[in-house]
Order: structure tokens, then C-alpha cells, then sequence
């Protein structure tokens, strides 16, 4: 494959041709903020959060769906960017009920983190408080409606590595929510394997191993990542 | 199934159909509006009279299409006087037929050359009211299937692409990109499988544009599809209906099932190598399944959301394969610019918006209905003209165009032309012809709160912009209307407004915020109104550094 | 110099953001030998004085007391710190939100009646127990709030570092990971 040339926040690079914008920043130590993406998964440019600004068009681009090009000039983290970020983040807070203080994810949470990193310190906008409950159906695993951002990283991770397709999103706008089959009790999913992997893929509390209390939830990202490659590369044989 | 049509056969059932013409035709309004009003049954009594009269041998009694005045539906119009009566009811129905006879008839009339229809010009809706819908013969009768078979037989897919182009047409489902260009992309897309859509999932309130088109003249939009999928490669096609449509779905069924009998769908078109297959696609109610990465995402038989584009689809679409969507009225285009020539659609409307556009006008003016006006007529002499004013002594204050995407123009910019860059260029959009007109009793706050609402609960839920930004969008206008907001709440409507237009994912929040940017240019003072005092607001900056002095 | 007065609130919360305000150590020290605090928990003082310059307020806005002393601090305050995560974003105790309307009065079914062990009533003695007010509000919901020091609790150095700045007339920067809320 061919290789690009381009720029990112004016440092020259190059990366091969095919590759996102988002790992071509990464290649060069530039880190987009992102949220729904995960390595190891299928890009779907959902949480706006890895949007750029490409020089020569009037649109925002998704870092993490956007292929590079040749002689493409990237800016990240401009003010305009910046401050859509913290919008977007202070957008999320205010949806659902995000109480940092007593989730599981504590000090583990990629939202909580991102927030400080953007340095928002509070929510201008009214919180919506709205009435989401809890599947504590399932043995091993829980889902906390309160603190789900619809990343749709279990959603992919169920279809496209564990292949269970158990995970959907049903509804639409604000009452758009994660469901396992049929909207069914997560607990009565005929289709669910009890892998993990979606535990291991959200970026919040949402999903969390049964029994653990306040900042318990520590993710293991690598193990994905490793599952993927592995099958890539074709590391195992059957 | 079906024989092989050739130009003789064609001719021949034409020829068929002028012979069965009778002196007089009764046309009863057949598309939705009217139904619901029992025009079914104003056309079955009056087939009753004609039969008890013993007029059957000169007078046909037939369902068309839309008639376009809605408002006085009902609707019958005799020819070849042309008289259209008006709110027409069983019971009434039996003297129209008196009144052929000469006799005094108690119905209502209206002129037929009035402004509303005088000043109307029929591309789209040339045969709308005027031919049976559910009869592939009586299309045929008025040309139909012709631009097809010239296309087939006498031209290669580059010159009908040439023709598309030279023609100057663009998109009518709101945002005008060049047809040529698009069909030309396709066209060049490399891929053995290709597929054309009709966007049919016509979805903005007030807007019934696309219903009326498939309801009065589906075949125009089968044969436009068939003539595009010849010009890109395409062998299959797909309309997407709204299943909110059960008359157009129900009519487009019969069309298809019908071309494919006279084989004008399916394989061995003309005798020629082209194929084509067409199918519906029922939508389910989703709104953003307007959006077309959606609507092939809900073709796919996968949940209906957007993908980012690029890619678009005519480089990756259904099934990955390069795929043309267009809308309805698009396609109705295509069959006329075929048969009498790119250059006299060129003539018709402006410099870059050529050829004519179907409204649907409704909201707070006398003459409710569909009209199809050259681009570029003034918006004036659509809403005071055709329209006839505000009803009961009101006065015209806006006129909303392109529903939740589009904006207000108010009162004062009513000299504007109808043309996509005059739309834009007062933050409206053309959109696909929804045209809603607004009097002084109406409170520009509402009305950006109520698209709102429309937008909120029909985000799909995949970008977090549209998704909670809508939802904050709303709650802002609704503190605003209950008089509970300050200044600040509506500085943050406006950033949110700017933030949902430029990173939402998809069309449909990027132009949610719309609504309200363009009542906020135009109306402001109606917010502001609104507004409270703020007595806990910011303090003066000087005072807030705390080390300075102590009062 | 004149000494700056400096107040501290403890509205609907745990008390943990006065227990790490109290974690500042000898920066107490500089402190007092600066300011005076004339309100707080910690001082005997019925009433909030005027000319504050800097109040941290702890804790969510909860009833109707809460919400009167808040208006009369704001009018009576220069700059005001939303302390801690009650403050910033309401927390543990806007959990009763979500439960709707009616919220107050199941909140206090629950813990007055249904688990009480001993004679179950519902507190209601007017002019003592305040009213609760049916959506537990961020203190910035309310009133203009200047500053904001999430966290739960918001961690001492934090704490030193905004009011520093703040005592030496600097408009407050803070950034950075420990910056966040919970």
C-alpha cells in the first residue's frame, strides 16, 4: 500500500493509504478525544466527539471514520473543537443520570476522565433526570440504563467479535436505550454467551461485573485488542 | 410473465383507449385528501345515476388523482366544460348529472381559471386529476412508457445521462444537488450490481407532495426509475414508501404489478438487454428514514440510522453496491424531460433552478392544496395569489418551507422567488415543497418549539448532538414560552443551535436547529418578550476578583 | 490590609467536601492570619453577613431552606464556589429526581414511615422541619455561581489552589484530571 502524506496540528507525517485520521494522530502522538470508538471494533463516527476540521471544506470530520488523503491538512484541537467537545460532554452529563460519586466505574470511566481532560467542571444545561432502570437479571453482569451514553460499543463487540448478537439499540432520540434480544431480561437471553466482552467494552459504568461496589469496575481494553489480533493474524488454528 | 411491448403495442393500446373515450368524463378526486371526505362514495352514486339515466354510452364516470384544491374537497370536475364542483357529497352527487342535462344544480363551484389553477404549471402533476391512476392503459393513452421505449431503443445510457444534465434538473427532496451529476456518478462507479431508490418516505409535516404524485400518477415514477437505472447500470430498484401512505402503496402495487404483466418492468424491456426489477420497501414511521443512509440501512433489513458519508452512495450504497437515490418528484421529472427534450425544461424557471416545483400549501390561507409553480415565482403570488390570503381578515405574517429542516420568511420577503439560492439565502430551504403559511395569530416561538418537538422525537439516537442536544433545544423553548427564561438560557439556544447544526451526523440535526435560527433572525423581539430579569446573573467582571477591595 | 471575610455552606450533602476543606492543614494557618470566616458550620453565627467575599457552598439545593439562604448569600457575596459535587451537579442527593414528580413525599414515606423502627410519622412541625422541594437543584440552577470545584470531595490541594489565586486577585484557572467530578 501506498503511503500519504499529510499534516496534523502542523506536524508533517505520513501513514499508509486506508488508514483513519484518527490512527494516523495516533501514530503520531496526537490523541483525539474520542468515545465510541474502541479498538478492535467497526468505526461508527457516533459520539462527535473525534470530529476535526479539515482545511478546504466547510464540514467537521470524524477523525475515526474519515480516511486520510493526500496532502490533507488536520487540526484537532482548535478553540471551535475544544468548545463543541466540552458542549457535546455537558450534553451527555445532563441526559442521563450520571452520579460519579457512587458508580462502579469510578475513576475507571473514559466520560469521567474525558470531562476533566476537557476541563469541564460543571453542566450549564438543566439535567433531564429521567427514569431509567436497572437489568440486574443476568448472574454475572448488570446494566445501569442511568449510566449508558448508546456508544453501541457492546453492540458491536456482541456482533462483531463474540458473534452472539444478543445486544441491540431499540427507540429512538432520548429514549433510544441498549436492549438484549428482544428487549427481553438480560438474565432470560437465550442468545447471550456470558462472555463479557460487552463489560469489558464500556466506556462507563453501564456495564458492570455483578458485586462490584464504587470504583471497582477497572476494564481490561487489552484483552479485545489481543482477541483481535489473534484473529487476524490467524495465531490460533482449529 | 408478459409478452414482449414493442412501439406498435403501445400504440396500439393508446390508440385502444382515445377510441373508448366517451363525450363526457365525470373526474372524481380519488387521492387521499378527498377519500376522506367519502369520494368513493360521491363516485359510486354518481355511476349509479349515470346508469339510471341511461347515460353510459357518453358519460364515464372516473377516479383520478388528485385534483389539488383541497380544502373544497370532495372535488368532481366534468369535462370537456371543465366545470369543478366542489365539497360534492353522495347525496348531492346525483344532480351533477342533473346539471348535465341542463337543470339547475345546488352545488358548489369554483373557477377552474381561477389563480390557483391558472396560474399552476403541470410537469409533475400533468396527468394528476386527469388520468385513472390504477390503469397502466390510461397512462399509456397519454404517452406514458414512450420516453422509456425511446430511451431503450434509440439512445445509450450516456446520451439519456447527457440529456438528465443538460436539463439542468435537481434533487426535490430539499437540498437540490444536480440529478445529472449524481446519475453521472453512479453511472461511473465501477460495480456489476447497482440499484436505484426512490425516496418516497415523505416525512416533514404539512408536506404531501410525494403522496399526491404516487397517488395520481405512479406509473411516471416507474418509468422515471426504469429510464434511470438504464442511464447508471442499475438492474433493481426499490421504493420506499412510508407505510402512513396505504392509498399510494396500495396504487404503486397495482402499477408495478401491471408494468411487469405488459412487460415494462422485469427482463427484456423493448425487446432490448435491460432488466429491471422493482420492489417496495414498507417504512415503519421512522422520520430519519427520509435520510438516505438510513433508508438503505432500513432497506438492508438493518435498524434505519445514518452512516457518515463519505462514502455516499453512489460510490457505496445498499449492500455496498453504488446505488442512485432520488425522490418522487425527481423521478415524475424524468419521463417528461425525456419526451420533449432537455432544452425545453432548461426554459422553464431560473438561471440555476430549472423546471417547476410541487407545493403543498397549507396552514392559515384560504386555497389549501397541491400546486405546481415554474421556479422562481414569486413567493407573493403563490400565498396572495393562488393562495388567496390569510382566511377571515388575518394578515400573512411567515411562510415556512422546508419543514423541520427549513425556516420562517417573513411578511416582508414575500417578493422573494421560489429558487433554491433565494431560499437559502434567507435561511430557509426549498426542502421538497412542504409550504406552511403562518398568520399574526400565530407566535413564531410556537412554532420553532413545535419543530423542535417534531425533530426530538424523531432523532434516531445515534449522535449525541441531535440526540440530547434536541432534547436541551427543546427544554430551553419551552422555559422560554413559559416565560421562565433570562438572557443566558437564550445565549445557550443559540450555542446549542451551532453545535447541533455542525457536528450532528446526520441531515436531520443538522438542520433541526433551523427552525429556530430562522425565527430568531426574523423574529427576535418575539423571544425577547419572553425573557426574564435575571437577579442572580453574572456580576460585572471588576467585581468578581475578590482581592481587590471589600464593600 | 483589610481582612477578607470568607464563608462556608453546608446545604443538602455529606459534610466530606468540609471535611477536606478542613484536610488544608497548616494552609488553615495563612488562612486565618488573611481572612476571617465569619459563616460556616464551624462558626457560631445565626445569621449570613453582608460583604462576603468568597462563600464555598457544599452541598445540592434541596428545600426550601436551602433555597432562602442561597438567594441572601448571592446578594450578599462576591464571588461564590459551587464546593463539591452536591454543589456542581446535585449527586447522591438529587438520586430522588428520577423518581418523578411526587418524588419529596416518597423519599419520605420511605425513611420516616416505611423503615422507621420507632413510632413512624412523617416530620411536619412548620417553621422547623423546611419543606423539600420537588427537584434537588445544583446550586448553579439557582443563582450565578463563579467558581466550581467538582469532586467528591473535591481533593484539599485542590481546594488551596483556587483560593489562593483567589486571594491574590487572580481570576481562578484550574485544569487538568483531578478536575472531575465523583
Amino acid at each position: 500500500m501506498a503511503a500519504k502524506t499529510l499534516t496534523i496540528d502542523g506536524k508533517q507525517l505520513s501513514a499508509e493509504e486506508g488508514a483513519t485520521v484518527l490512527q494516523a494522530a495516533a501514530e503520531a502522538g496526537v490523541k483525539i478525544p474520542t468515545l465510541c470508538h474502541l479498538e478492535g471494533l467497526h468505526d461508527i463516527g457516533a459520539c462527535r466527539l473525534c470530529l476535526v476540521e479539515v482545511a478546504g471544506g466547510p464540514k467537521l470530520l470524524p477523525a475515526c471514520t474519515t480516511l486520510i488523503t493526500e496532502g490533507m491538512e488536520v487540526t484537532t484541537a482548535s478553540e471551535r473543537l475544544k468548545n463543541y467537545r466540552r458542549l457535546t460532554l455537558e450534553l451527555l452529563f445532563a441526559e442521563r443520570n450520571h452520579v460519579c460519586a457512587v458508580c462502579v466505574a469510578n475513576g475507571h470511566c473514559e466520560l469521567q476522565t474525558l470531562a476533566g481532560q476537557q476541563g469541564l467542571d460543571h453542566v450549564r444545561y438543566d439535567y433531564c433526570f429521567p427514569p431509567w432502570e436497572v437489568d440486574a437479571t443476568h448472574r454475572l453482569f448488570g446494566m445501569d440504563h442511568d449510566r449508558c451514553i448508546l456508544c453501541q460499543r457492546c453492540v458491536r463487540v456482541c456482533w462483531d467479535i463474540e458473534g452472539a448478537g444478543t445486544k441491540h439499540v431499540s427507540g429512538r432520540g432520548g429514549k433510544a436505550k441498549i436492549i438484549s434480544d428482544l428487549d427481553d431480561d438480560w438474565g432470560d437471553s437465550e442468545t447471550c454467551t456470558a462472555c463479557g466482552k460487552c463489560v469489558q467494552a464500556c466506556p462507563t459504568g453501564a456495564l458492570y461485573h455483578r458485586g462490584s461496589t464504587v470504583g471497582e469496575m477497572v476494564r481490561d481494553r487489552s484483552k479485545l485488542e489481543f482477541l483481535v489480533n489473534a484473529r487476524e493474524k490467524k495465531l490460533w488454528s482449529v | 410473465m408478459g409478452g414482449l411491448m414493442t412501439l406498435a403495442d403501445l400504440q396500439q393500446i393508446k390508440e385502444r383507449e382515445l377510441a373508448a373515450q366517451k363525450k363526457i368524463v365525470l373526474r372524481c378526486c380519488l387521492a387521499a385528501g378527498c377519500c376522506s371526505s367519502d369520494a368513493h362514495g360521491v363516485k359510486e352514486r354518481l355511476e349509479k345515476a349515470v346508469a339510471e339515466a341511461g347515460l353510459h354510452h357518453d358519460v364515464e364516470v372516473r377516479g383520478v388523482g388528485c385534483l389539488k384544491l383541497c380544502c373544497a374537497g370532495p372535488l368532481v370536475q366534468a369535462d370537456p366544460a371543465g366545470t369543478l364542483y366542489t365539497h360534492v357529497t353522495p347525496e348531492s352527487a346525483p344532480s351533477i348529472i342533473a346539471a348535465l342535462r341542463g337543470d339547475q344544480t345546488a352545488l358548489t363551484q369554483t373557477d377552474p381559471n381561477a389563480a390557483f389553477f391558472a396560474l399552476q404549471h403541470s410537469i409533475v402533476l400533468a396527468h394528476s386529476g386527469r388520468i385513472d391512476p390504477e390503469r397502466i392503459e390510461a397512462y399509456i393513452a397519454v404517452d406514458g412508457y414512450a420516453a422509456l421505449l425511446n430511451a431503450l431503443t434509440e439512445l445509450d445510457p450516456k446520451s439519456v445521462l447527457e440529456t438528465v444534465v443538460r436539463s439542468g434538473l435537481r434533487g426535490r427532496g430539499g437540498a437540490g444537488f444536480p440529478t445529472g451529476l449524481k446519475w453521472g456518478t453512479v453511472a461511473k462507479s465501477p460495480g456489476a450490481k447497482k440499484y436505484v431508490i426512490c425516496n418516497a418516505d415523505e416525512g416533514d409535516p404539512g408536506a404531501f407532495m410525494d403522496r399526491s404524485v404516487l397517488e395520481s400518477d405512479p406509473h411516471a415514477v416507474l418509468e422515471g426509475m426504469a429510464i434511470a437505472a438504464y442511464a447508471v447500470g442499475a438492474d433493481q430498484g426499490f421504493i420506499y414508501v412510508r407505510a402512513e401512505y396505504p392509498l399510494a402503496i396500495a396504487r404503486l402495487q397495482t402499477a408495478i404489478k401491471q408494468a411487469k404483466r405488459l412487460g415494462l418492468l422485469g427482463s427484456g424491456i423493448f425487446e432490448s438487454p435491460f432488466h429491471f426489477n422493482l420492489d417496495l420497501r414498507i417504512g415503519a414511521g421512522a422520520f430519519v428514514c427520509g435520510e438516505e443512509t438510513a433508508l438503505m440501512a432500513s432497506v438492508e433489513g438493518q435498524r434505519g440510522t445514518p452512516r457518515p458519508r463519505p462514502p455516499f452512495p453512489a460510490a457505496s450504497g445498499l449492500w455496498g453496491c453504488p446505488t442512485l437515490i432520488n425522490n418522487v418528484e425527481t423521478f415524475a421529472n424524468i419521463p417528461p424531460i425525456l419526451r420533449h427534450g432537455a432544452d425545453w425544461f432548461a426554459g422553464i424557471g431560473t438561471l440555476r433552478s430549472k423546471g417547476t416545483k410541487v407545493f403543498a400549501l397549507a396552514g392559515k390561507i384560504k386555497n389549501t392544496g397541491l400546486i405546481e409553480v415554474p421556479m422562481g415565482t414569486p413567493l407573493r403570488t403563490i400565498v396572495e395569489e393562488m393562495g388567496g390570503g390569510a382566511p377571515d381578515g388575518g394578515r400573512i405574517k411567515a411562510v415556512q418551507t422546508g419543514g423541520p429542516s427549513g425556516g420562517c420568511i417573513p411578511a416582508h420577503h414575500l417578493d422573494t422567488p421560489v429558487d433554491y439560492e433565494s431560499l437559502t439565502t434567507l435561511g430557509s430551504i426549498m426542502g421538497s415543497g412542504g409550504m406552511i403559511v403562518m398568520d399574526d395569530s400565530t407566535r413564531m416561538v410556537d412554532v420553532a418549539r413545535f419543530f423542535m418537538e417534531f425533530c426530538m422525537d424523531e432523532s434516531c439516537g445515534k449522535c449525541i448532538p441531535c440526540r440530547a442536544g434536541t432534547v436541551q433545544m427543546h427544554h430551553l423553548l419551552e422555559k422560554i414560552l413559559a416565560r421562565r427564561a433570562t438572557a443566558r438560557d437564550l445565549a445557550k439556544l443559540e450555542e446549542l443551535c451551532d453545535l447541533v447544526q455542525h457536528t450532528s451526523l446526520c441531515g436531520l440535526g443538522q438542520t433541526a436547529p433551523n427552525p429556530v435560527v430562522s425565527t430568531l433572525r426574523f423574529f427576535r423581539a418575539e423571544y425577547d418578550e419572553l425573557l426574564q430579569p435575571d437577579p442572580h446573573g453574572p456580576r460585572p467582571a471588576a467585581a468578581s476578583a475578590p482581592g481587590a477591595t471589600v464593600s | 490590609m483589610e481582612r477578607l471575610k470568607i464563608a462556608t455552606v453546608w446545604f443538602g450533602g455529606c459534610s466530606g467536601c468540609h471535611m477536606s476543606f478542613l484536610d488544608l492543614d497548616e494552609f488553615l494557618l495563612d488562612l486565618a492570619a488573611r481572612v476571617d470566616v465569619v459563616y460556616s458550620p464551624v462558626v457560631d453565627c445565626k445569621d449570613y453577613p453582608e460583604g462576603v467575599a468568597v462563600c464555598l457552598i457544599e452541598g445540592a439545593i434541596c428545600n426550601e431552606d436551602h433555597l432562602a439562604l442561597l438567594h441572601r448569600i448571592r446578594a450578599r457575596t462576591r464571588v461564590l464556589i459551587a464546593f463539591g459535587d452536591c454543589a456542581v451537579t446535585a449527586n447522591v442527593p438529587a438520586l430522588r429526581n428520577h423518581l418523578g414528580s411526587g418524588n419529596a413525599a416518597a423519599v419520605l414515606q420511605c425513611a420516616y414511615l416505611d423503615h422507621a423502627q420507632d413510632r413512624p410519622r412523617l416530620p411536619a412541625e412548620a417553621g422547623i422541619v423546611p419543606v423539600l422541594l420537588d427537584r434537588v437543584r445544583p446550586v448553579h440552577e439557582v443563582v450565578y455561581v463563579e467558581h466550581f470545584l467538582p469532586g467528591c470531595p473535591p481533593p484539599a490541594d485542590r481546594i488551596k489552589a483556587l483560593l489562593t489565586q483567589l486571594l491574590h486577585g487572580l481570576t481562578p484557572h484550574l485544569e487538568g484530571p483531578p478536575l472531575t467530578f465523583g
